[in-house]
């Protein structure tokens, strides 16, 4: 990363890793990720279920189950340093200047309260503020994500509201206190398409009119496309592929960014009623750990070398990917088995 | 061509209880569905959650009895088919590998479970068969003894097809058969099926609410809404050029992997179908931003279209708009 | 399927296990089946390890003190009770009576209770609302109460006692049944099953009793155990087993009088009591411990 770019980062992440405890021995969830998220862009997470990305933002936000321990060398928000933080002062940052929006806002939402006490409870806790200052932002708030008579809502309880609407107020939540960073773990994955396309929108907008770092986590590469300025393709737990959003759907460098995209059904690209692409084999164990390239098993282009330390390449200054092969030579392999 | 399936003015009804108190709702999961599956097509049904397209599924199936409407197949009543015929013509695949194969029961008993039911062939026959319903989608031999808990995703997904191939159905209905799934096993789903279909000549029904999937993989495409068949059209015409408002918001919303296109406006605000409170008239119209009042008065009775039929007010008839 | 050659870093690693070996690894399952499995064995080879006739009376040899006591002998390792019978034979014989007791009444009351949680879980609708009525009566019944009064007006004997234990017994049953099976009901492998056009017994049978079967395992432990305590209860106060049979509670209510000039004649059946139930209870906990982890449960 390059350091004059570091000095604007809201979050700064540099060789995080995270390892849980099972019983038949250590998972190393997350190897060594870096990246950073600046004031006012999207950075995806992007990969498939086990590829690290939620441990990640748990482990960003401290939220990490008991059995997982985190290291990092750097692990910074807005400069000051998050790995040595204690429990309080993470508190302090957590729900008021790094916000975090989950999958299911139904689990994330406390059933027994109002939406108006659960907006109007964090306000006042970070920054002290009075119940009728707290309310009246919360009346703003629900009103700027598009609910409509959002008086009436605050006096109602999380099941009286559809899955749009719950993932409506946890946005309206997210930004009750102003955060300079959200971090959003497959924030649409449970709606609806017409829906999401509404909270990603909605999400998208409010981004960019308040300046905020945005973190989001998918699987989906349709929303990684339309949504994101930097993209992170993670693989068995480390990053294999970084660009930005244009540069890596142009030309996806890492063999399983590539093998991820002929995955893909594209209307208009791949003819319909025909196979698709396949990336054969599975995900490997991340118990015990990896040497060398994790995707070795699955890959067409896979060779000795793999199982070495894998070098970073680099397409553009911005587009980065691990593998021992340059992306020309690969391509014209890919052409010639085509 | 006469359909191989034929569902006249099907309906189902459930009865939801709202608290202790309160009167029980009526929901109405699917409301006077007519729809004919001809053999040898993929008929893709769409819809979002709550559209009623898995209780019309298990109608199909026959595991489910309707309200009311018929299900016809090859012209029989299903209702009068015994139990196991209809099984030997049409087996479903669910949506969740993990909750549809039994973790008590290796995979060849598992696989083999719709022989034993026929009760036509002995032990052996039916391990044999299994196995080779198995090698049919990719499925080697030695997972025949295995648990489920032993296999991946996918693998699971493969299992619960080669159960549903194992009496040599005409019909496989797929609920979801790759929502579960990740993006690079749900490829590999849905090759096995292009290849089945294929190779073993079957008719699909499959559901899904993955447009793109559906769009790869369906010759024709209902889409649902909120019980009812909104539109109905071939599908590289209804993909094309959609007719109904809902079915171009749902079009719209797919979010393709280009970058630079940006999110795209759905204009449906933020009222959200509720199967307990259909609206009266269309029941798009509350999120419909084309609705006008004669919307709000009278359900829009099915408009022919180019290659099927939308069921809209603002819909004019292919053959009148071309006159 | 045309899947490429793999280049294997390390195969999946499934580290499920037989359930034998989940159970060597347990804990609880391994120190309840020694308590349990000595208490058979014990009741199984009661003939061989008696010293003595347990129901022998020698009046002049009676109150005698176990060998620890300064008063010991060897002859009756145990002691003797009021009437003289050698106490360590009617220890051993009596853990003959309390297993009878336990697993008779696990079977009946648990052949009822899993036949009506089964039927209501698997047919819902009227059944269910029958039957949950009925689990609802039952419930309302305490049973000690009801169990006394039966004993009282048929007279107490050991087939009355199980009879009126197991027909008493199978609430728990019927209601952990009746969830688990409504649970497992719901899911697509019975659904699956259906479309294949199983039959309602095959279904039942095959695809949901073994999946609620670690549910059945823990119930059945602790209703046993349960039982066991019952019974001594029961015959504590008169109204279980009758005289002379060496039934561990009957042991403890002949004793009660001497409690504080021979208390051993209450302890030795005592401690056999409470390690039996104790071997039972353990066995029950480490087997839903090691059924329930199955893929993910």
């Amino acid at each position: 990363m390059a350091s004059a770019a570091a000095s604007a980062a809201v979050l700064e992440v540099e060789d995080l890793s995270v390892t849980i405890r099972t019983p038949a021995g250590p998972l190393h969830a997350v190897r060594g990720v870096s990246f950073d998220v600046r004031r006012g862009e999207t950075v995806c997470l992007v990969g498939e279920s086990g590829c690290g990305k939620s441990m990640t933002s748990l482990a960003i936000m401290s939220l990490l189950p008991e059995t997982a321990t985190r290291r990092a060398r750097r692990l910074a928000f807005a400069g000051a340093d998050l790995a040595g933080a204690t429990g309080a002062e993470i508190n302090a940052l957590r729900g008021n200047r790094m916000a975090m929006i989950f999958q299911e806002p139904m689990t994330a939402l406390n059933p027994a309260w109002t939406i108006g006490d659960q907006l109007v409870e964090v306000h006042r806790r970070h920054k002290r503020s009075g119940r009728a200052e707290a309310r009246e932002r919360a009346v703003d708030l629900l009103g700027k994500v598009g609910i409509a008579s959002p008086v009436e809502r605050l006096g109602q309880y999380p099941h009286q509201l559809s899955g749009g609407l719950r993932q409506r107020v946890m946005i309206a939540m997210a930004l009750m206190c102003g955060p300079d960073l959200i971090i959003a773990d497959e924030p649409t994955t449970a709606l609806d398409v017409t829906i999401q396309a509404q909270i990603l929108r909605l999400l998208a907008g409010l981004q960019r009119e308040l300046g905020i770092a945005l973190l989001l986590i998918t699987h989906d590469l349709g929303i990684v496309a339309r949504i994101a300025d930097r993209v992170h393709v993670m693989y068995a737990g480390a990053i294999v592929e970084r660009a930005t959003a244009a540069e890596l759907f142009a030309r996806p460098c890492h063999p399983y960014t590539r093998g991820l995209l002929s995955c893909l059904p594209a209307p208009g690209v791949t003819e319909a009623g025909t196979r698709l692409g396949t990336i054969p084999g599975v995900v490997p164990s991340l118990i015990g750990g990896i040497e060398g390239c994790a995707f070795r098993s699955r890959c067409e282009h896979a060779r000795a070398g793999c199982a070495q330390a894998v070098p970073v390449r680099r397409a553009s200054a911005t587009h980065h990917y691990v593998c021992v092969e340059e992306v020309a030579e690969m391509a014209a392999l890919g052409e010639a088995t085509a | 061509m006469s359909a191989l399936i034929e569902a006249r003015g099907l309906s189902r009804t459930f009865s939801v209880s709202r608290g202790l108190f309160a009167r029980r709702a009526t929901l109405n999961a699917v409301a006077g569905v007519d729809l004919d599956v001809h053999k040898g097509e993929v008929l893709g049904i769409v819809g979002e959650s709550g559209c009623g397209k898995s209780t019309l599924a298990r109608m199909i199936l026959g595991l489910l009895p309707p309200s009311s409407g018929t299900v016809r197949l090859s012209g029989r009543d299903i209702r009068v088919m015994p139990r196991r015929a209809l099984a030997r013509r049409m087996q479903p695949v669910f949506q969740d590998p993990y909750s549809s194969l039994n973790p008590r029961r290796r995979v060849a008993s598992i696989v083999a479970l719709p022989l034993a039911v026929q009760g036509s062939h002995s032990a052996e026959e039916r391990r044999a068969r299994a196995i080779a319903a198995l090698d049919k989608v990719g499925l080697p031999a030695r997972y025949a003894d295995n648990f489920p808990s032993q296999l991946s995703g996918g693998q699971r997904q493969r299992v619960a097809i080669a159960r549903a191939l194992v009496t040599e159905p005409e019909i496989v209905v797929c609920d979801e058969p790759t929502s579960a799934l990740d993006v690079s096993v749900q490829s590999q789903i849905l090759n096995l099926l292009i290849d089945l279909k294929e190779n073993l000549g079957l008719t699909y029904v499959f559901i899904s609410h993955n447009l793109a999937v559906v769009e790869h993989l369906a010759t024709r495409v209902a889409v649902m809404y909120l019980g009812r068949i909104v539109e109905l059209g071939a599908t590289a015409e209804l993909f094309r050029n959609p007719r109904h408002p809902y079915t171009q918001a749902l079009l719209a919303s797919v979010l393709t992997p280009e970058p630079g296109l940006g999110i795209p406006e759905a204009l449906l605000g933020t009222a959200s179908p509720d199967p307990l409170n259909v609206p009266a008239g269309c029941p798009f119209h509350p999120r419909c931003p084309q609705a006008v009042e004669m919307c709000r008065g009278a359900v829009p009775k099915p408009v022919d279209t180019a290659a099927g039929f939308a069921a809209c007010h603002l819909v004019t008839d292919a053959a009148s708009r071309a006159a | 399927m045309s899947d490429a050659v793999i280049l294997p870093i390390e195969t999946v690693t499934t580290k499920v296990g037989s359930p034998a070996a989940r159970m060597a690894a347990n804990p609880s399952v391994v120190t309840g089946l020694l308590l349990v499995g000595a208490v058979v064995a014990i009741a199984l080879l009661a003939p061989l390890l008696a010293p003595h006739d347990p129901y022998a009376q020698d009046l002049t040899r009676r109150l005698i003190p176990p060998i620890w006591h300064d008063k010991g002998v060897w002859f009756n390792p145990l002691g003797t009770d009021n009437l003289g019978r050698d106490y360590l034979s009617r220890v051993l014989y009596g853990a003959r009576i309390s297993l009878l007791i336990g697993l008779s009444v696990m079977v009946i009351s648990g052949l009822i209770g899993t036949a009506l949680g089964l039927a209501a879980g698997y047919f819902g609708g009227r059944t269910d609302l029958v039957i949950s009525f009925v689990i609802t009566a039952r419930l309302a019944m305490p049973v000690v109460l009801v169990a006394l009064a039966v004993v009282a007006m048929i007279g107490g004997s050991l087939p009355v006692v199980i009879l009126t234990l197991g027909l008493l017994k199978w609430d728990r049953f019927a209601v952990v049944m009746r969830s688990a099976t409504q649970q497992v009901r719901s899911l697509d492998y019975v659904t699956a099953a259906e479309a294949a056009g199983a039959s309602r017994s095959r279904i039942v049978l095959g695809e949901i009793l073994p999946n609620v079967f670690p549910h059945l395992i823990v119930v059945a432990t602790v209703e046993a155990g349960s039982a066991i305590l019952l019974e001594a209860a029961l015959s504590f106060l008169g109204l279980g087993v009758q005289p002379p049979l060496p039934s561990w509670g009957l042991m403890i209510a002949e004793a009660k009088n001497l409690m504080f000039f021979s208390f051993w004649l209450i302890a030795i059946p005592g401690t056999a009591l409470a390690l039996l139930v104790l071997g039972i209870n353990l066995l029950g906990d480490g087997l839903r411990d090691v059924f329930a982890p199955d893929g993910r449960s």
